[in-house]
């Protein structure tokens, strides 16, 4: 085969089951794509010798015949996931050289499974971004270039661009990403790549570093709504050490691929047509509702009447459990120290430092918004509407629909420095369509739709009922078998 | 409702984080950008609305009440910026 790092995660387990290739070239293949992207800057942390003895195991135990689901399959791991004895960044410089002692569940879970773990992937500082400019290790640059504008640099989007851009890049058949507000499904919506956010409680979050841990969920990013079903079923599972996952069986989710759309109701939300919204993404949207019509499927407008409320309520939500969590940071236990005066003073600097400016102010948000004086007025009600936005989607589920088809962001990537240097506000809306999902817990799939009139992917999502991935990934496929197949571009990176 | 420089400054200690005087500013402007943004969730109507509590109808599972973990100093203290013997060391905290 001339070029292994052009094989799909389902086709490479396929070759590798029929033994037409090893493990260790396939490995080989994605190390040297790695190596030679580096201009992109999608890992943080490259653990290539790592890498080659899995790759070795996996070739002895495919000899051997005890082959796991994702035997000797080169991924990228997301620098949230706690890595054991392999630095954890978070892409912060609080955390210093902080080297785990311990494996998150959810990436032990796909070593479990004969995973082989290229390194770790660059990502928005503690997931706080949506486009990866505010990682402490420097952006991430996107594969993809608009039409006509080779100088640009795009973003992959976030928090997952190192996750997106290094799938879209073929340097991994698949990543580990995490999703609190978007932070999977926008940044596969920029590289034409599929996001997939499961329900809140597929996946254990132990061992992943906490941003905001009420909407935090980890899941694959992977080139085929396939790759992705099939990376999810190994990550997925309950774990006894996280309490709010759940105990049921993973199904396969694979088997989901190609059931029949007869009689399954889509809902099309009427309050999603914003004001101002690009008439390509409109016509994006009214192409995917053609698409799963022709499919078999039944198109019912609907209502979610507290949509507009959504993005205001994460950024109270998220920022108060952001500052919750990231107190640990104190320079105590792991990462940087700064000496101060007293221990008082040790802490301020540490973490004046250690944290970049979206994270400071996320820190701050949050601080005032669960301070005396305006916990009511801010943290209460935004928990308050919070539980209308589900109402909303419980509402529509309870009508019969099966599940609800969106743009998965209002444009397409932008380039570098375009968006939020003046207002932070204006990055937020990046999120408008995918946080209204983490509100309600509910999965979400962003799968690609075609090309906008620069060159750059759009996304369409869909969002289903609880733990009824298999109803979104049977959808994506539809959708993904009826779009424009995706030419992911060219190596134009190498030697750069 | 917004922020002023004072209430920017006691925001930064309770969060312990040091802000310099000349960063001050800036910070009132992005955060008071952030609260008019929020500003909306004043029109709804949450009368009679519980807060969230779960996004899932869900018990929390319980595990028996024993000791199921531990002996693990040197992993626990493996990425301390200073210790001493089986402790962490921070700054003098009691006079």
């Amino acid at each position: 085969m001339s070029d292994l790092t052009h094989l799909s995660l389902a086709e490479a387990r396929d070759a590798l089951k029929s033994k037409k290739i090893s493990a260790h070239e396939l490995t080989r293949a994605h190390i040297d794509a790695m190596e030679a992207a580096r201009a992109l800057n999608c890992f943080i942390t490259e653990t290539p010798e790592l890498a080659l003895r899995q790759a070795g195991q996996s070739d002895a135990k495919i000899a051997r015949g005890e082959a796991g689901p994702l035997e000797g399959l080169p991924l990228g791991i997301k620098d949230l996931y706690c890595t054991k004895g392999v630095r954890t960044t978070a892409a912060s410089h609080i955390l210093g050289d902080f080297t785990p002692t311990y494996e998150s569940t959810v990436s032990a879970n796909l070593l479990r499974d004969g995973a082989v773990s290229l390194g770790k992937l660059n990502l928005d500082e503690f997931a706080m971004g949506s486009s990866n400019e505010t990682s402490a290790f420097g952006p991430v640059i996107s594969p993809w270039r608009r039409r006509g504008d080779p100088s640009a640099k795009i973003v992959p989007g976030g928090s997952s661009g190192g996750s997106s851009a290094a799938v879209a890049a073929r340097l991994c058949l698949g990543a580990t990403a995490t999703d609190t507000g978007g932070s999977i499904r926008q940044p596969a919506a920029f590289t034409g790549t599929v996001g997939m956010k499961p329900t809140y409680g597929r996946c254990s979050r132990w061992g992943i570093v906490a941003f905001a841990s009420s909407l935090d969920q980890a899941g694959p990013i992977a080139r085929t709504v396939r790759d992705s079903a099939i990376m999810l079923r190994s990550m997925a599972g309950h774990d006894p050490r996280d309490t709010t996952s759940v105990d049921a069986p993973v199904p396969d989710y694979e088997k989901a691929l190609g059931a029949s759309l007869k009689g399954r109701r889509i809902g099309v939300p009427k309050e999603y047509r914003l004001d101002g919204l690009s008439s390509e993404i409109l016509a994006l949207w009214d192409q995917g509702v053609a698409w799963l019509k022709d499919a078999g499927a039944e198109i019912v407008e609907i209502s979610l009447p507290h949509t507009k409320f959504a993005l205001p309520t994460y950024y109270i939500i998220a920022p108060a459990e952001a500052s919750s969590n990231l107190a640990r940071y104190d320079g105590v236990r792991y990462g940087i120290r700064e000496t101060g005066r007293d221990i008082s003073g040790m802490y301020e600097k540490t973490r004046a430092k250690g944290f970049g400016p979206e994270v400071r102010r996320r820190i701050m948000i949050g601080t005032y918004v669960l301070s005396a004086g305006y916990y009511d007025a801010y943290y209460v009600r935004a928990q308050k509407v919070r539980s209308l936005i589900k109402h909303d989607f419980d509402a529509v589920f309870d009508a019969g629909v099966d599940a609800v088809l969106t743009p998965a962001t209002p444009s397409p990537a932008f380039a570098q420095g375009e968006q939020g240097a003046t207002d932070p506000v204006e990055m937020y809306l990046n999120d408008v369509f995918t946080v209204t999902v983490n509100m309600a817990g509910l999965p979400g799939v962003s799968v690609p739709g075609g090309l906008a009139a620069n060159g750059l992917p759009l996304g369409l999502q869909l969002i289903g009922r609880p733990f009824d991935e298999e109803t979104l990934f049977t959808l994506a496929g539809a959708i993904e078998q009826a779009a424009p197949k995706i030419d992911y571009p060219q190596a134009w990176w190498r030697g750069i | 409702m917004s922020v002023d420089p004072a209430v920017v400054r006691r925001i930064a200690h309770l969060a312990r984080i040091a802000v310099e005087d000349k960063e001050i500013e800036r910070l009132n402007g992005e955060i008071n950008a952030i609260l008019a943004f929020v500003e909306a969730l004043g029109s709804v109507d949450v009368a009679g609305v519980e807060p969230i509590a779960s996004v899932l109808p869900m018990q929390m599972k319980k595990r028996p009440d024993v000791v199921d973990d531990g002996g693990i100093v040197d992993d626990i203290l493996a990425n301390a910026p200073a210790r001493e013997d089986n402790y962490f060391v921070v700054p003098k905290v009691v006079e």
